[in-house]
């Protein structure tokens, strides 16, 4: 994937300094998450700090929401279609990613835990 | 009206509501002949809930609307600011649930009644059946020299605003002078309350800059289920009560909790008698048990 591939998909992520591009020769983590009605699987994921970490997200049903605003991140997932965000998280914590796309009565619990440590 | 009328109006009514009194119009009123008047907001209702946060939901609305019914001075108007029906995937069932929360609502002895929809409403048909039943999702009026703008921030999923409706808040705006009173209502904030929880609207900052010019504005909106109040410069944002649950209080977790125990005294729950005079007050009216 290109440098300009992720830009697209970093919607927003210039906006904050947590959130950079991944170089493409750069070791990092990827965690595959999928998105189905009202939970992201798995919801809680592990980064380390000063490692890049790309979430390779698919959705298993409908369009959904993946929202992180400690990282400037959003993008929507699609059905049918991988998204890749790449985040390189530069404090240990703890962050909430989310669904802000309402998909129905139990949207407002569909969220998951990033815990990012030293 | 004077404030020692309201005290005695809502004294008289058996209303022990907490008062959260501001200059809320900082420059004080452009018109001098506007007359003094309040409105009552609803927020929240969410007919057709059933679940363990709230037993008595399907009493609950017939209670505020009795409520409100037993103030001694009725308001102008009343104003529903979003989450009328719980959501579900089903249209017909959400088109019965909307049929059934206008029966109960067309009890109030005040006719002049205006609704807005919430994400429960309209986020999953993007606005299809409460138009068929409320109208217009975004709109104007003005009363008593007051200029009232209702802005749909939930038709769209991603719960924006978007570019045609600014536009439309844009030239609304042109047409108004910086110093004419502007009441705005929302259904979520405008502005990032908690945006790890989506109590924001993602283009939200945009409708405030447009407003910003304007020297008398207050926003008041729903969605966080409790009486919350923010200023952004000089815009108060006001947030209401549910009439289903309360939520918790904004930012307590990194994750939004869910929401707290029944109280059985339906004391979380609510509306709220807004008046409109140099200072706005704003009486919180709880849901009486009959």
């Amino acid at each position: 994937m290109n440098r300009r591939l992720f830009a697209a998909l970093l919607i927003g992520g210039a906006a904050s300094g947590a959130a950079r591009l991944l170089a493409a020769t750069e070791p990092g983590i990827e965690v595959s998450v999928a998105a189905s009605r009202f939970e992201y699987t798995p919801d809680k994921v592990k980064g380390k700090v000063g490692v890049p970490l790309t979430f390779v997200l698919t959705s298993l049903d409908r369009i959904h929401g993946f929202k992180m605003p400690e990282f400037g991140i959003r993008t929507d997932i699609v059905p049918d279609k991988e998204t890749r965000v790449t985040i390189t998280p530069t404090k240990p914590g703890t962050f909430t990613f989310f669904c802000d796309i309402f998909c129905g009565d139990g949207h407002e619990d569909m969220a998951g835990t990033l815990v990012v440590e030293g | 009206m004077q404030q020692t009328d309201r005290r005695q109006f809502l004294k008289l009514a058996g209303l022990a509501g907490v008062t959260f009194t501001a200059g809320l119009f900082p420059r004080g009123p452009a018109d001098a002949q506007s007359g003094d008047f309040h409105f009552v907001q609803f927020s929240d209702t969410h007919w057709g809930y059933k679940g363990a946060a709230n037993p008595d939901a399907e009493h609950t609305l017939e209670r505020a609307v009795a409520t409100v019914n037993g103030l001694a001075t009725k308001p102008d108007f009343i104003v529903f600011t979003g989450d009328l029906t719980h959501t579900t995937d089903d249209g017909k069932l959400r088109r019965e649930r909307m049929q059934r929360f206008k029966e109960i609502v067309s009890a109030l002895s005040v006719k002049d009644v205006r609704f807005m929809p919430g994400e429960h409403d309209a986020s999953l048909d993007k606005g299809e059946a409460f138009k068929e039943f409320f109208g217009a999702t975004h709109w104007t009026f003005d009363h008593k020299g007051v200029h009232f703008i209702a802005l749909d921030n939930v038709s769209d999923p991603g719960a924006k605003l978007g570019d045609e409706q600014l536009a439309w808040l844009a030239a609304d705006l042109k047409q108004r002078k910086t110093d004419d009173r502007i009441v705005v209502f929302t259904h979520r904030p405008l502005f990032d309350l908690v945006p790890n929880w989506d109590w924001a609207t993602a283009d939200g900052a945009k409708a405030v800059a447009l407003l910003m010019p304007y020297q008398n504005v207050v926003v008041f909106y729903g969605h966080i289920h409790q009486e919350h109040h923010h200023m952004t410069g000089h815009i108060a944002h006001h947030a209401a009560k549910s009439l289903i649950f309360p939520q918790a209080a904004p930012g307590t977790a990194p994750k939004r909790p869910p929401p707290p125990p029944f109280d059985a005294s339906l004391a979380p729950l609510g509306t709220r008698d807004v008046a409109m005079a140099k200072a706005v007050t704003i009486t919180e009216l709880p849901v009486v048990k009959a």
